[in-house]
């Protein structure tokens, strides 16, 4: 065999394919068997020009330009779905989904809408394009007072990190709200950012914008170290992926939980606040960032058995297996374009198998997921009386003093 | 060619808008600023326009809050020149003002196009393409949502009321008012800005003194104030049609 002595250039292929090692085992990639199953697993594999099974193989065939002259990569909503099942663990949405999306930003092909929400996180720190100053005007009529860490200025046990949608979007203002109703209830010490709190950027980074992220997470992480806290709990898991897995990456390290972890810590003294409003059955959507990226599953359900009265069931995609509900890796800000590609939503097929299992309830425990199931339950037949509720709103709903 | 970019910084309105003591100027205190959204598709269409001819864009601001960033992000899309205009420009000035600032810098420049927003939401006496173009005289086409260069004339698509667009020939040099580049502004992404400010330089020019004459005058500005609201018609549909009769008749237009 002869080998030439002469350099050559890499070509792009080469060289996306090697950037995809510096993803935490992305070197994994390598042992890819073309089975497909990213592809079938995936919940718009369908339609994609080059699922990540073929894409995977136009790497291998150095022909990897083919992928970025396509648009479909836009509809991964980086579920993790593919990653969940590939038999050889490759590591699929943080590697090679998220690295193609980089490409094709730097090259400035991206849909409008998603432009619109990447601007709107540059310039005012949160994808809604509202004023950074009113960020904490949700709590405004709270009694007793929220501590506002930059007004009060001494330490606090919890630093509640509330999030871009809690705080703007004013169906899930009532999720934040019921927060801290229920922190207030459990006597934590605990104080927010209002004002100072920036996104926490995960999505944006997960819709190719790593750039973005990294402005973000560096304002977040300037705030953090201004002042005393023991613990972030987040109302967001994809905060709470961020702060676990990514900010780290760049020197922001503090020990952070979902409050759904938080609160399975708390049963004992949630049980005595509860009291059964008749009985309900209630049904539990895993989020993406929460279930498949972290591994959180059985703390959610914890916390919702502890409600009186309730009948738990589980729909036929579940856990590990849970579906998406199309606002992950970009997806909250390509609706238009997604519905023009698929002419389905994700949302729907979740609502629908909430629907087959006979659930008064659909308990949420992210803030993208209210907004866009309750949407769903509008469009789907059968669906009109499913009652969408994240679990900090279905725990306040059964608090004592209500 | 050479095209020459000016960029107006106005209030962003996703802040709530108050009025300082005086009680005839916008509290500029609170306000943050934000690239005119016409501007924002000036530069598209610039950088369109270098795509296809090999041009070379200027782009050039006064002074004012978040001015750099807006600058580098026009050096990430593509303009070659990033000029600041140093001067009192932190209360905000007139256009007739800001034209004259522009005209200083775009006569050392001596580009064969200028493209500039068509309006601005500040605009309080005029829009800044047709004043520039008084002042340089040059010609101004205004509405312009598509430009093609052929030697030393521009075709411009000008667009009209009613959906209406006309195609003009222009000669060179000229002022036009973009109101749409034909494609919407680009993404840049914040990796390309940050590199931007890392390997480019944003030049600053000094102005001696601010001509501030030209503006209005303004006596009061306030918010738009409520009138009288509407009068909702109690009853059933035989008695609100009747009633709805009775007052065509009173206000004669029955």
């Amino acid at each position: 065999m002869a080998y030439t002595t002469v350099p050559k250039s890499s070509t792009f292929s080469e060289t996306f394919y090697s950037s995809l090692f510096d993803v935490t085992d992305g070197e994994r990639i390598r042992t890819c068997l073309q089975c497909a199953t990213c592809s079938g697993a995936c919940p718009y594999g369908y339609l994609m020009d080059y699922p990540p099974g073929k894409m995977i193989g136009l790497l291998r065939a150095n022909r990897f330009e083919q992928v970025l002259e396509t648009d479909t990569v836009w509809m991964c909503v980086s579920c993790y779905a593919c990653t969940e099942f590939c038999p050889k663990k490759i590591p699929l949405t943080p590697g090679l989904l998220t690295r193609a999306k980089e490409e094709l930003l730097l090259a400035g092909s991206i849909p409008n809408e998603l432009q619109d929400a990447l601007e709107n996180s540059q310039r005012y720190g949160n994808p809604l394009g509202e004023s950074p100053r009113k960020r904490a005007d949700w709590a405004e009529d709270i009694e007793p007072e929220i501590v506002i860490m930059r007004k009060t200025k001494r330490p606090v046990d919890v630093l509640w990190f509330v999030g871009d949608y809690p705080s703007y979007h004013p169906r899930v203002q009532n999720s934040a709200r019921a927060m801290a109703k229920i922190f207030q209830a459990l006597n934590v010490d605990f104080g927010i950012l209002g004002p100072e709190e920036n996104s926490d950027g995960d999505s944006q980074r997960l819709a190719g914008e790593s750039g973005l992220f990294e402005v973000l997470a560096e304002k977040n992480g300037k705030v953090f170290e201004k002042y005393q806290f023991n613990e972030i709990i987040t109302t967001d898991p994809h905060a709470y992926n961020a702060f676990k897995n990514e900010y780290p990456k760049l020197g922001i390290e503090y020990p952070v939980r979902h409050y759904t972890e938080f609160l399975a810590d708390h049963l004992d003294e949630l049980k005595t606040l509860l009291q059964e409003n008749g009985s309900t059955r209630i049904t539990y959507h895993d989020p993406c960032y929460l279930g498949r990226a972290n591994n959180v599953y059985d703390q959610p359900r914890a916390v919702i058995e502890t409600l009186p009265g309730v009948e738990f069931v589980e729909m036929s995609h579940t856990r590990s297996n849970s579906l998406c509900c199309g606002g992950g890796g970009g997806g909250m800000w390509l609706d238009g374009f997604q519905w023009e590609k698929a002419h389905a939503r994700l949302s729907e097929w979740r609502v629908r198998e909430a629907v087959k299992v006979g659930a008064d309830i659909l308990a949420v425990a992210c803030p993208y997921e209210a907004p866009r199931f309750e949407d769903a339950t509008k469009t789907v037949k059968g669906a009109e009386d499913l009652i969408v509720k994240d679990i900090t709103e279905l725990l306040v709903d059964a608090f004592v003093t209500n | 060619m050479k095209i020459a970019v000016p960029i107006n910084l106005v209030p962003d309105l996703v802040e709530e808008l108050t009025i300082d003591d005086s009680g005839t100027a916008l509290d500029m205190s609170w306000l943050r600023l934000t690239i005119n959204e016409f501007d924002d598709h000036a530069i598209e269409e610039a950088i369109l326009l270098k795509e296809e001819n090999d041009a070379e864009i200027t782009v050039f601001a006064s002074d004012q809050e978040g001015v750099d960033d807006m600058l580098f992000t026009a050096i990430a899309k593509g303009a070659d020149q990033a000029i600041k205009i140093m001067g009192d420009f932190e209360e905000g000035v007139n256009s007739h003002t800001l034209a004259r600032v522009f005209r200083d810098i775009i006569k050392e420049l001596n580009p064969d196009l200028v493209l500039t927003g068509v309006q601005a939401h500040n605009d309080q006496d005029g829009s800044i393409g047709p004043l520039l173009a008084g002042y340089l005289e040059m010609p101004y086409v205004g509405y312009v949502s598509g430009v093609d260069l052929q030697g030393g004339k521009a075709i411009v698509k000008k667009e009209y009321p009613g959906g209406l667009i006309a195609e003009m020939e222009v000669t060179l040099p000229a002022v036009l008012g973009i109101q749409a580049a034909e494609e919407p502004p680009r993404y840049v992404a914040i990796s390309k800005v940050r590199q931007a400010m890392k390997t480019s330089t944003i030049e600053e020019r000094d102005i001696s003194e601010l001509d501030i004459s030209g503006g209005p005058v303004i006596d009061r500005m306030f918010k738009p104030e409520v009138g009288e609201r509407a009068i909702m018609i109690e009853g059933d549909e035989e008695e609100v049609a009747a009633r709805l009769i009775e007052l065509f008749e009173e206000l004669g237009v029955l």
